[in-house]
């Protein structure tokens, strides 16, 4: 099993979608939130994913197909 | 001798070793250096700085890292010039810039990668690796090579061959990536959690990061122990930004300069700038951005320090500003022509951004003025590359010189009496 941390951005029109919940229905994954800050018009959450790698992946890529922003859970690590 | 006692987490204030980790565990937020203050006010003085060696481990002890360990190659210690050119022409009487161009890969990330290097090898790491499109790509390949360390470097597949040779030519495995932005992203936060690398601005981050607060002492030594009135900075991720505010209130805190209420403002290009944006929304939000811009060394557009940056210029009443791609070309100009230095597209984000400043009224002439310039121009020459083109184009021979140049000017140069 491996255990992944990621930021999940949601966009105004995300916000009142249960997308976390719906992941961890849909996937063979644990979903466990560590900090959260949802405002009306925007919010983000911070959460470690627990499955198989290949499960990560799936869910990761379905969540971002919903239009949900996913990062690193340090942010950009990209740097110029 | 390094006073750094433990890493606490930036969230909920728990406190861990100093061991090679980032996040805290509990609540997964940014972990930071925290030091022994009572420890460090007993032995640090001006003089004990001032007897160190032309470099940024004068400092070492403000950082987490011991200075007879340190991975050198001559970063810092780099020159602070009055602007009296460029100030005159925006209306300021004491503009200074700190040239950190002038660093062994020219630009400011020599610090954070000395004391990164330092770190990695006193961590007993054998590897350095990190993602990037140019100036952190070339420190850490330079460093590594110094360290006698192996390198992994990731860039974009489709980085300019011109960024790819200041990093290829110290030898290390660099690794290009065919995907997105953020598919490079991801893939090294998961290499970095697989292999036993020392990933500079991921799993000893929160040493790397302290590496910027150099800049702010060496300033307040370069003024004669004297915090500036008002500092602007480019903003990426936000940290070299915070951490200069950092630096400054522990040189106060440590009696070394008084505290002046130094204002910290920050600029971006109007093409990515999240951290701009959530201050005029007057919020501590950020929303992140897809990067486009030609100020691609502060194409952060999900940064890790945002929020602590928006804190800072909230606390220490900054600004923030984002300036379009054409206004960080005439920055860059307007420096290099007034000052004599060839600044990259960030340099130019901030010229443009203190200009900015000054006409919405939020400079004040008097004020003591440190614009923070982070990286030399040489790397990113084909920003201006296409308005730069000779002024005159002549046959060898006087006649056509002479022709060429009256036709321009109205009138011949004057020659020799």
């Amino acid at each position: 099993m491996a255990k992944q941390r990621f930021k999940f951005t949601f966009a105004e029109e995300l916000i009142k979608e249960p997308i976390i919940w719906q992941l961890g229905r849909d996937f063979d994954l644990v979903t466990n939130i560590r900090r959260a800050d949802v405002t009306e018009d925007r919010g983000w959450v911070v959460l470690e994913l627990e499955g198989e790698m290949e499960e990560i992946e799936r869910g990761v890529k379905w969540v971002v197909e919903r239009g949900v922003r996913v990062d690193p859970v340090a942010g950009d690590i990209v740097e110029g | 001798m390094s006073f750094a006692k433990s890493l606490m987490c930036r969230e909920c204030g728990r406190v861990y070793p100093l061991d090679p980790m980032h996040v805290c565990e509990f609540c997964f937020g940014p972990l930071e250096v925290f030091y022994d203050y009572a420890a460090m006010r007993r032995t640090l003085t001006r003089e004990r700085i001032e007897r160190g060696p032309p470099s940024m481990w004068r400092y070492a002890d403000l950082l987490p890292a011991e200075a007879d360990a340190a991975v050198d190659i001559g970063t810092g210690h780099t020159p602070l010039l009055r602007a009296a050119h460029l100030g005159r022409l925006l209306g300021l009487e004491r503009l200074y810039i700190k040239n950190d161009c002038q660093n062994p890969t020219w630009s400011f990330k020599d610090r954070v990668v000395s004391l990164a290097a330092t770190k990695a090898r006193e961590f007993e790491f054998d590897t350095l690796a990190c993602a990037s499109t140019g100036n952190l790509a070339n420190s850490v390949a330079a460093h590594a090579a110094r360290a006698g360390m192996d390198a992994f470097v990731f860039i974009p597949a489709d980085l300019e061959q011109g960024k790819i040779v200041g990093s290829a030519v110290y030898g290390p495995t660099l690794v290009a990536v065919d995907g997105s932005y953020d598919e490079v992203n991801r893939l090294c936060s998961e290499l970095a959690d697989k292999y036993p690398w020392a990933f500079v601005n991921i799993n000893i981050r929160p040493y790397y990061a302290e590496g910027s607060k150099t800049l702010a002492y060496e300033v307040c030594e370069q003024l004669g122990w004297r915090a500036p009135d008002h500092c602007i900075v480019p903003l990426a991720s936000g940290s070299l930004y915070t951490k200069i505010y950092k630096g400054l209130k522990e040189l106060a805190w440590l009696g070394l300069v008084d505290w002046r209420g130094t204002r910290m403002s920050g600029a971006q290009a109007a093409g990515c700038s999240p951290i701009v944006e959530a201050w005029e929304r007057q919020s501590f939000n950020i929303k992140p951005q897809k990067p486009n811009t030609i100020a691609k060394s502060l194409a952060i557009g999900n940064p890790a320090d945002g929020y602590y940056a928006l804190k800072v210029m909230s606390q220490s009443g900054g600004q923030g500003v984002a300036v379009s791609d054409d206004e960080v070309v005439e920055g860059i100009k307007l420096l290099a022509e007034t000052e004599g230095i060839f600044a990259e597209t960030a340099g130019g984000v901030v010229v443009a951004g203190l200009k900015r400043l000054i006409e919405r009224g939020h400079v004040d002439a008097r004020e003591l003025v440190v614009a923070f310039i982070t990286g030399a121009g040489l790397k990113t020459q084909e920003a201006v590359a296409p308005r730069l083109k000779p002024a005159l184009d002549v046959q060898p021979n006087i006649a056509s010189f002479e022709n060429a140049f009256s036709e321009r000017a109205g009138a011949l140069p004057a020659t020799r009496k």
